[in-house]
């Protein structure tokens, strides 16, 4: 310990707001395995934390949030279990990762300032209105005595009222908000941003957004359908939460896509064995070993 | 035609509470539509907090419980409330009639202030529990009419909302109809 993570809002040297950065570390939360099974105990649960992926994407007039969802133990009810996608107004939707508990304390207080608008001005707040709301919570977090900063990333999706124009924002535990064409938080963010980069365009309808969703969260997402859900917002309306039945038959055609494109470059190139589905270790980005030595 | 004694005539004095909940309100100019709003506001942000709609009989019981918390406080609320709704899962209607004193009753039908005098003396003798809604447009016809008829103020008609299981809509009301006195 360097001593500059103790009081919160104390900067170190050399700049840095450790519990900041750690929060940034926790809504990635890859780290809680331990690499070694040996040295894990036997009823550690911690080998199931190992965080998840939210994706936002927009199209021409509709915008969809993918989430995977945490892999539920044996006798869990996946029914009544919370989802990570979170309604804080009729026309304002939000996907978080990081920790839950930290993100119901936030997902409430967006909801009450959303409700609050409502009543002072007869309007829906914006979309951008209620991301600056909660970018402006975390905020305070990191520079207020006695508490610590909220260790979610969120992404908040909507139209505002009387517009057709999607919205897509993220917040970060620092305070800092930002606004996406695409976007991906939580585990293995930058392998699903990466993807996006490659295959996002512009104006999709929706089909070709939900499809782009769904496509890029099983970059990160092994078990496939039944780990997915998707939210889709179009104007005008209350969210929509895509049944199990539907994103399976997305992950199906999808996947059978791969393995056809597999198989062309199979035919093409003689003689290499390729794996018909590209699967990635789900260990989340590196660059923090390089940081904890430094201290 | 506005002026220091009308200043709208059509004034809207209902508020939709959820989907299937509509509040009407009379009372202290200013106060009614605080309430009504304040009352909306925590309703709304109760169903998005909850990921329920709250039923009618929850909601009037919330609006009672705020309205005794108001009389009891340094400046109470003058509000007098009909809440009309349909129960989403029962599909049953229910009519509150609640005052500013924060009085509570399910009711067949109901009326506030003079009205009062005049209508529920016709509602007690052609309402019945299986009433239509034609029949029942007609019987509050009947009511407007006595109005018409014998309340000593400038009338200026009514607007009528029906609460179905579907949601709020506005109804088509003749309010330009001329009444004898008889």
């Amino acid at each position: 310990m360097s001593g500059y993570d103790r009081a919160l809002s104390v900067f170190s040297p050399d700049g840095h707001v450790f519990q900041v950065e750690y929060a940034m570390e926790a809504v990635k939360r890859g780290k809680t395995i331990s690499p070694d099974p040996q040295q894990r105990h036997p009823t550690d649960s911690s080998a199931l934390r190992t965080g998840t992926c939210a994706v936002g994407v927009k199209g021409t007039d509709i915008v969809v949030l993918g989430c995977e969802k945490r892999s539920a133990l044996k006798l869990q009810d996946t029914r009544i279990t919370p989802s990570k996608i979170a309604m804080v107004d009729i026309h304002a939707c939000l996907a978080f990762a990081g920790l839950n508990a930290d993100a119901r304390i936030l997902i409430d207080k967006a909801r009450l300032e959303a409700q609050s608008h409502r009543l002072t001005v007869e309007d829906p707040a914006s979309i951008e209105y209620i991301t600056k709301y909660i970018a402006s919570v975390q905020q305070r977090y990191t520079q207020s005595g006695g508490v610590r900063p909220f260790g979610i990333s969120t992404l908040v999706v909507g139209f505002d009222k009387n517009d057709s124009t999607p919205r897509l924002y993220q917040t970060e535990p620092s305070g800092i908000y930002s606004a996406w064409k695409a976007n991906a938080i939580g585990r293995s963010s930058k392998t699903v941003r990466e993807f996006l980069e490659r295959n996002h365009q512009e104006n999709m309808d929706r089909e070709q957004t939900i499809q782009l969703t769904i496509k890029s969260l099983l970059e990160v997402v092994q078990t496939g359908a039944k780990n997915i859900e998707v939210a889709i917002m179009a104007p005008g309306k209350t969210v929509e939460m895509l049944p199990d039945e539907q994103i399976e038959s997305y992950v199906k055609t999808i996947e059978t896509e791969k393995q056809e494109e597999a198989a062309k470059k199979k035919t093409g190139r003689t003689g290499t064995t390729t794996a018909a589905i590209l699967t990635r270790p789900g260990g989340g980005e590196t660059a923090e070993s390089t940081r904890e030595s430094a201290d | 035609m506005r002026g220091p004694t009308i200043i709208k005539a059509e004034d809207d004095k209902t508020r939709q509470l959820n989907k299937h909940t509509l509040m009407a309100f009379s009372g202290e100019a200013g106060d009614t539509v605080q309430f009504a709003e304040y009352i909306q506001a925590n309703i709304q942000l109760y169903t998005m907090r909850n990921d329920t709609e709250l039923s009618p009989s929850a909601v009037s019981s919330f609006v009672r419980g705020e309205l005794a918390r108001s009389l009891r406080s340094r400046s109470p609320y003058t509000v007098n409330l009909l809440l009309g709704g349909m129960d989403p899962i029962t599909e049953k209607p229910h009519l509150y009639w609640v005052d500013y004193l924060a009085s509570l009753a399910p009711v067949p039908y109901a009326a506030h202030g003079y009205a009062q005098f005049y209508c529920l003396s016709i509602l007690d003798k052609h309402h019945n529990p299986n009433i239509s809604l034609d029949e029942g447009i007609k019987l509050l016809g009947m009511c407007t009419d006595e109005l018409k008829r014998r309340l000593p103020i400038d009338y200026k008609g009514v607007l009528v909302k029906v609460v179905t299981k579907e949601g709020v809509k506005v109804v088509d009301f003749d309010n330009d109809r001329i009444v004898r006195s008889a």
